[in-house]
C-alpha cells in the first residue's frame, strides 16, 4: 500500500504501537489476579501510590509478601468476598504494544462476563492450575473462546512452582487440552508453563524450566500476529449517522458516518445501499484532517456518494458483487444473560445488529449446549442465565449479516428485553 | 497488505464511534466539560466525529466558583473556535438557595457539592445522556465502568447491575426519567491522552505546563495558593515550579513539581512517573473507597 493520505502518514510517527486486547479466564483459585498483577508489576505499569496501597493492605491482612492480586480487585463487595464479580479493564503498555485486558471472573454464574470480555479480544489467556490439570472450568472457557472466535488462545499452565517445575506435568496438561481442543473451532493454541506468583516465564524467562524452549507470556503478547484479525475482504459499511451541516459552506453536503466493519472502501468504488438496492459510487471519504483515498477496519470515517439516494442509520453500503445475507430468518448460537427470566420459547425481543434495530420472535430452541461435554441437549430446552443454546428467530425486517466466523462485527447481535431494557442475550450468527 | 492503524488511531476511531452512537440513540445528550485535558480531548473528538457539521450537543460546565481563571478563559475560547453551545451550572446558586451546605474548615472543598448542581442541571436541561471524560485507568472503581452507564432516576450507579457490553453494540434503551452517563474515552490511558494531544497539536490550558506559582504543602500534596484555601496556623506559602496533572476545583487539585514546558516533556514525565495522576487529588484520599462511594451517589 502506498502511504498517500495524511492519515496514514501520521500513523507512522514514533508513538506507533499496535493495540492488542486480551481476555483472561480461570477458576477462582487459578491465580488469574496474581498473573495480571504480575504483568502490570513486571512491565513497570504499577505506580508507587498503588503499590504502597496494596502493600499496606497485605500487611494489615497479615499476608506474606505483597499480594499482587489486590491490584485488580476493584469494588468493595469483591474485597469483602475476595472474588472478582465483574469485567474490569486494565491497561499497560510496552514499547511495542498497548494492551487492554478484559479481566473476567471465572466462576460459573458469571459466564456472561467472560462472553462480554471475549467479544472484543484478539487473544484469550486460559489459566490452568498445574496441580489440578484441565478442569471443567477450563473446558468451559475454551468452548467460549471457540464460540466467540477469539483468534488466538494461550493456555497458561500456572503454579508450576508447586509441581517442582515438572515437564511431565506440563506435557500431560498440554496433551489433555489438545485432545479436547480437536472438538473445538480454535485455530491458534499455544502453551506456556508459568508461575505468576514467582514470575517464571511471565515477563522474564524462568531459570527453573530449562526444558521449555518457547516464548515467555510477555514475548508472546508483544509478537503474536494480529493485523489479519479484521476482515479486509468483504466490504461492509453500516451507516451509523447521517451528517448534514446545513451551512453555506457545505450547502448540499450529505455524508454517511460509520465505522468500516469489513473490506477496503476506495474512492471511485461502486457500492449499493441495502436495503434499497440503489447503486452509486464513492465520491469522497471525509475526515477532519481532509479527504482520504481509502478506508479500512476499524476506521471511523464519513462517506460521500456521487448520487443523492435515500440512506439512513441502519442501512449498509456494500460492493454490488459481494453482498451479505439479507434475511428475516436467522440461525444463532446465543449465550443467555438474564438472571431473572429464562429465554421465552415464543418470546418477542428487541434485537440490535450493527447499527440496525428491529424486533424478533423466537421461533425455535433447537438445543442447549452442555459446555462441559459439548453434548447437544434436545430434551431440556429451558435456557437459563449463562446457558448456551442454538435458536432460530424471525425479525420484523430483514437484517444484512454475515456468519460470525466470517465477520465478528456483522455476524453478532444482542437481544434486549423490552420490559426491563436489559441486554439479555449475546448471539453469534451461524 | 499493510492496513494497520496504530493504537492512538484505533482509540480515536472507537471514541468517534461511541460519540456518533450517542447522537443517534439519544434525544438530548450533553458533554460534561470540566476544563481538564480529558474533557478537552472528548470535545475535540466530537468535533472530528461530526465534521463538517457542528457538534450536535452542548457543553455543560459545573462551576464550583473555585476555579483557576485560566480554565474559564480556555473554555470560552474553545467554545468560540468550534461554534459550540455552552451551559453553566453554578454551585454558588445551590448554596445561596440552601440546597447544599458548604463545608467548613481548612480542608473545605466544594467538590462534593458539585453532585447536587450536576444532577439538578441534568434534570432541568432534560438531558438523557451526559458524556464524561472518565477513563478506566484513572481509579479502580472506574475500571469496571461501561461506555454506556445506566443511571436510575436518582442518578445512581449500581455496579452489580450493569449491562454487559459486547462487540460494538451499545444498548442505550431506558425508561422515562432514567438517563445514561457515557464515557467515550474509557479505554485511553493518561499517556495515550498526552501522546494524542501532542500528535494532533491540540491547544491546552497553560496550567498543564510548568510555571512558577505560590503553593502550600499539605499532607504531602502541593496545593495552589488561593483565597479559597484557608491556611493552617503552621502553614506557609512558597514559590515553586509546578504544573497540574488534572484540573478540577482549586481546593482539591494538587499541583506537581515539574519542569515540563512542552507536551513532549510532559509525555516523558508521565512515562517515567511513579505516581498516578489522581495521587494528587485529596478528594480521593478521604477513604480507600471514596471514588466508589461518590460514583454511587452520581458523581463522575
Amino acid at each position: 500500500m502506498t502511504k498517500t493520505s495524511k492519515n496514514n502518514k501520521m500513523s507512522t510517527n514514533k508513538n506507533s504501537t499496535e493495540l492488542l486486547r486480551f481476555t483472561t479466564a480461570g477458576s477462582v483459585d487459578d491465580g488469574k489476579s496474581t498473573l495480571i498483577g504480575r504483568l502490570l508489576y513486571d512491565s513497570k505499569s504499577i505506580f508507587q501510590d498503588q503499590y504502597e496501597q496494596i502493600e499496606a493492605i497485605s500487611e494489615r491482612r497479615g499476608e506474606e509478601g505483597v499480594n499482587l492480586a489486590l491490584l485488580t480487585d476493584g469494588l468493595k463487595a469483591e474485597r469483602e468476598q475476595g472474588i472478582t464479580i465483574d469485567v474490569a479493564y486494565r491497561y499497560f503498555s510496552t514499547p511495542k504494544r498497548k494492551f487492554i485486558i478484559a479481566d473476567t471472573p471465572g466462576h460459573i454464574q458469571y459466564t456472561r462476563n467472560m462472553v462480554t470480555g471475549a467479544s472484543t479480544a484478539n487473544v484469550a489467556l486460559l489459566l490452568v492450575d498445574a496441580r489440578n490439570g484441565v478442569s471443567e472450568q477450563t473446558k468451559r472457557h475454551a468452548i467460549i473462546a471457540s464460540l466467540l472466535q477469539i483468534p488466538h488462545v494461550v493456555v497458561c499452565i500456572n503454579k508450576m512452582d508447586l509441581v517442582d517445575y515438572s515437564e511431565e506435568v506440563y506435557n500431560n496438561i498440554h496433551n489433555e487440552f489438545e485432545a479436547f481442543a480437536t472438538k473445538l473451532d480454535v485455530h491458534d493454541v499455544s502453551f506456556i508453563p508459568i508461575s505468576a506468583l514467582k514470575g517464571d516465564n511471565v515477563v522474564d524467562r524462568s531459570k527453573n524450566m530449562d526444558w521449555y524452549e518457547g516464548a515467555t507470556l510477555m514475548y508472546y503478547l508483544e509478537n503474536v500476529h494480529i493485523s489479519s484479525d479484521h476482515n479486509f475482504i468483504d466490504c461492509r459499511f453500516p451507516v451509523q449517522y447521517v451528517i448534514r451541516p446545513y451551512n453555506d459552506e457545505f450547502h448540499d453536503y450529505r455524508g454517511y458516518a460509520g465505522r468500516v466493519e469489513g473490506g477496503v472502501l476506495k474512492v471511485g468504488d461502486s457500492v449499493i445501499a441495502l436495503p434499497s438496492g440503489f447503486s452509486s459510487t464513492i465520491k469522497s471519504i471525509t475526515t477532519f484532517e481532509g479527504e482520504i483515498p481509502e478506508a479500512f477496519p476499524p476506521q471511523s470515517v464519513t462517506i460521500n456518494l456521487n448520487d443523492d439516494i435515500d440512506i439512513s442509520r441502519g442501512d449498509m453500503l456494500v460492493r454490488p458483487n459481494n453482498q451479505p445475507n439479507i434475511d428475516q430468518d436467522i440461525e444463532l448460537m446465543i449465550c443467555w444473560f438474564d438472571h431473572e427470566k429464562a429465554l421465552s420459547p415464543m418470546g418477542k425481543y428487541a434485537i440490535k445488529h450493527t447499527t440496525q434495530e428491529a424486533r424478533c420472535v423466537i421461533k425455535e430452541i433447537k438445543y442447549k449446549l452442555n459446555i462441559n461435554t459439548l453434548h447437544r441437549d434436545q430434551e431440556d430446552k429451558v435456557v437459563n442465565s449463562n446457558d448456551i443454546a442454538r435458536i432460530s428467530i424471525r425479525t420484523t425486517k430483514p437484517l444484512f449479516f454475515d456468519s460470525y466466523t466470517k465477520n465478528r462485527m456483522t455476524g453478532s447481535i444482542i437481544l434486549i428485553d423490552e420490559g426491563t431494557n436489559n441486554t439479555v442475550a449475546a448471539g453469534m450468527i451461524i | 497488505m499493510n492496513y494497520n492503524i496504530d493504537h492512538l488511531r484505533e482509540l480515536e476511531s472507537e471514541s468517534m464511534f461511541v460519540l456518533r452512537e450517542v447522537a443517534a440513540q439519544f434525544e438530548n445528550p450533553v458533554i460534561l466539560f470540566s476544563g481538564g485535558k480529558d474533557s478537552i480531548l472528548m470535545t475535540y473528538l466530537a468535533v472530528k466525529a461530526f465534521y463538517p457539521a457542528k457538534v450536535p450537543f452542548p457543553l455543560l460546565h459545573v462551576d464550583t466558583g473555585h476555579n483557576f481563571q485560566e480554565t474559564l478563559d480556555f473554555r470560552d475560547n474553545l467554545v468560540e473556535k468550534y461554534g459550540l453551545k455552552l451551559k453553566v451550572g453554578y454551585v454558588q446558586d445551590a448554596i445561596d438557595n440552601g440546597f447544599v451546605t458548604e463545608e467548613n474548615g481548612v480542608n473545605a472543598s466544594r467538590n462534593g457539592l458539585q453532585i447536587f448542581t450536576l444532577l439538578d442541571e441534568l434534570e432541568k436541561g432534560k438531558y438523557d445522556a451526559a458524556m464524561g471524560g472518565g477513563r478506566r485507568d484513572e481509579e479502580k472503581a472506574r475500571a469496571k465502568e461501561r461506555f454506556f452507564s445506566h443511571r436510575d432516576e436518582f442518578g445512581q450507579w449500581d455496579p452489580k447491575n450493569q449491562r454487559p457490553e459486547l462487540w460494538n453494540l451499545f444498548n442505550g434503551r431506558k425508561k422515562m426519567g432514567e438517563h445514561f452517563r457515557v464515557f467515550p474515552i474509557s479505554n485511553w490511558t493518561e499517556l495515550d491522552v498526552w501522546q494524542y494531544l501532542a500528535m494532533e497539536k491540540v491547544p491546552l490550558p497553560n496550567l498543564y505546563f510548568a510555571h512558577e506559582r505560590e503553593v502550600i504543602e499539605r499532607d504531602g500534596i502541593l496545593l495552589a495558593k488561593s483565597d479559597y484555601i484557608p491556611l493552617k496556623p503552621d502553614e506557609k506559602t512558597f514559590k515553586e515550579m509546578v504544573r497540574c496533572r488534572t484540573i478540577g476545583d482549586v481546593t482539591c487539585t494538587g499541583v506537581w513539581r515539574s519542569t515540563a514546558l512542552t507536551v513532549q516533556e510532559i509525555i516523558e514525565e508521565v512515562a517515567t512517573s511513579r505516581m498516578t495522576e489522581r495521587g494528587g487529588r485529596s478528594d480521593d484520599k478521604r477513604s480507600e473507597t471514596s471514588m466508589e462511594d461518590r460514583k454511587k451517589q452520581g458523581y463522575f
